[in-house]
């Protein structure tokens, strides 16, 4: 049972995300657990972009101070910062698409060993639409993948190969669950870290997909 | 050629048939064009097919040609928020073609450039690449994606000037501008119209030849997410 494990909660793998980050990144957030990447990138110097036409967005504004023509991709009344442009949604796809985006971090129902994502339909329920996550995972620098190893029922969510219908093909490069981090490499998934208290032996136990040494 | 009207209607005028592709700008109801929808609500132009990346809500923006069952056919990449819209796809009413978001800006702005189709490595794998021709470039693959040609441009500026040059604001802008460029008639609504020559040559974000016609109005520009911060938090 998941409940049983040791390892990271939300904020412990967001902030695990931070590190990913390197000084003068241009990044895009998920969200979910991804947004609260952004609260643990200390003193490095983050842009983040909006896929919705901005890069260098700020935090929630102060109540009373909610502008309708300033939302962040998840359309939630956000801010600007001093290094803040704007531009179209081609530009931003087009910035995203050419790679000049260093990297996404996202959530995910499922990831296969050779780095396909499945995050956006689930056959029979309802369908929303895939956004910008198609876009994103095709075009940017790094894919990294937060989410939970297990899902409710505590199977893994790390597979052979993905059973939902894919975001992209091979595209993820890491995953950081709430048992470790682990790389997509040849041949499978190697793990990278373990988290607080888990063993390598205990992830390979929750893990479907091939793991490499 | 005077562009400026004295309402949506008016701006519309002879521009809507049965059937037609009309381009919506916004993103979610951010710079959505609210006045033009309504006037097109008000016209019942009927079975149109809407490229926007979302359909509104369902008192507001394009989910209010969906309460009077005007669409046919939506082109989105994203339609959560909508429950109408969810009813009447679920129950065969509406067809609903998914783009990736990205694609989605691309196919309006590779449209109004004049190219019919360009490759994307987007969606390379997914359902969206099913009957899609693959081309292999350098080692990689990239499908095929069409450009959109649009019967009409609806779009929401800031300003404008009387000859069309447009302002847009903040993350108001977004899809208006490869919306505007893909129509073979574009009509927008600005929250001000200004003098030809009071805007910055330099500072127009989409030049006034892709702008036939203009109207000024009020506009609700309604929140669909309210986030804020306490003043203790910072």
């Amino acid at each position: 049972m998941p409940s049983d494990i040791k390892g990271w909660d939300r904020n412990r793998m967001a902030a695990r995300a931070a590190q990913e980050l390197e000084d003068g990144m241009y990044v895009n957030l998920g969200i979910g657990i991804p947004t609260l990447v952004a609260n643990y990138v200390g003193d490095k110097d983050i842009t983040l972009q909006s896929e919705n036409g901005m890069l260098g967005m700020g935090p929630f504004p102060f109540e009373g101070d909610e502008d309708p023509d300033l939302i962040n991709a998840g359309k939630q009344t956000i801010t600007e910062l001093k290094r803040t442009a704007y531009f179209d949604s081609a530009m931003s796809f087009g910035m995203i698409r050419g790679g000049k985006i260093a990297a996404a971090i996202l959530g995910a129902m499922e990831v296969s060993e050779t780095g396909d994502l499945a995050n956006w339909m689930i056959p029979g329920k309802l369908v929303k639409g895939m956004g910008g996550a198609m876009d994103l995972v095709a075009g940017v620098q790094k894919v990294v993948v937060v989410m939970d190893h297990q899902n409710k029922a505590g199977e893994s969510k790390l597979l052979k190969a993905c059973t939902l219908p894919l975001t992209g093909k091979a595209v993820v490069n890491r995953i950081i669950t709430n048992l470790g981090v682990l790389d997509v490499v040849d041949g499978g998934l190697r793990i990278v870290e373990c988290a607080d208290g888990v063993t390598e032996q205990e992830i390979r136990d929750a893990t479907e997909a091939t793991i490499v040494a | 050629m005077k562009k400026v009207y004295g309402s949506a209607a008016e701006a519309l005028d002879g521009l809507l048939f049965d059937g037609m592709l009309i381009a919506a700008g916004g993103f979610g109801l951010c710079g959505i064009p609210e006045l033009l929808i309504a006037a097109i609500r008000d016209a019942g132009t009927k079975d149109l097919t809407v490229a926007s990346n979302n359909a509104g809500v369902d008192d507001f923006g394009l989910g209010v040609l969906l309460q009077t069952r005007q669409v046919k056919k939506m082109m989105s990449s994203y339609v959560g928020e909508n429950k109408e819209f969810m009813r009447q796809y679920l129950g065969g009413e509406l067809e609903l073609e998914f783009n990736p978001q990205g694609t989605l800006a691309e196919r309006m702005r590779a449209g109004g450039s004049g190219i019919p189709g360009f490759y994307t490595k987007t969606g390379v794998g997914t359902q969206i690449a099913e009957g899609k021709e693959v081309k292999v470039f350098d080692g990689e693959e990239y499908i095929l994606e069409r450009g959109i040609f649009a019967d009409l441009s609806i779009v929401k500026a800031w300003k404008a000037d009387e000859t069309g040059n447009l302002v847009f604001r903040k993350t108001a802008r977004n899809f208006n501008p490869p919306a505007a460029m893909c129509g073979k008639t574009c009509v927008v609504e600005v929250e001000e119209i200004v003098p030809t020559g009071s805007l910055d040559p330099d500072h127009i974000h989409l030049p006034g030849v892709y702008v036939h016609r203009l109207i000024q109005g009020e506009h609700e520009k309604r929140i669909e997410q309210r986030t804020v911060r306490t003043r203790e938090d910072a």
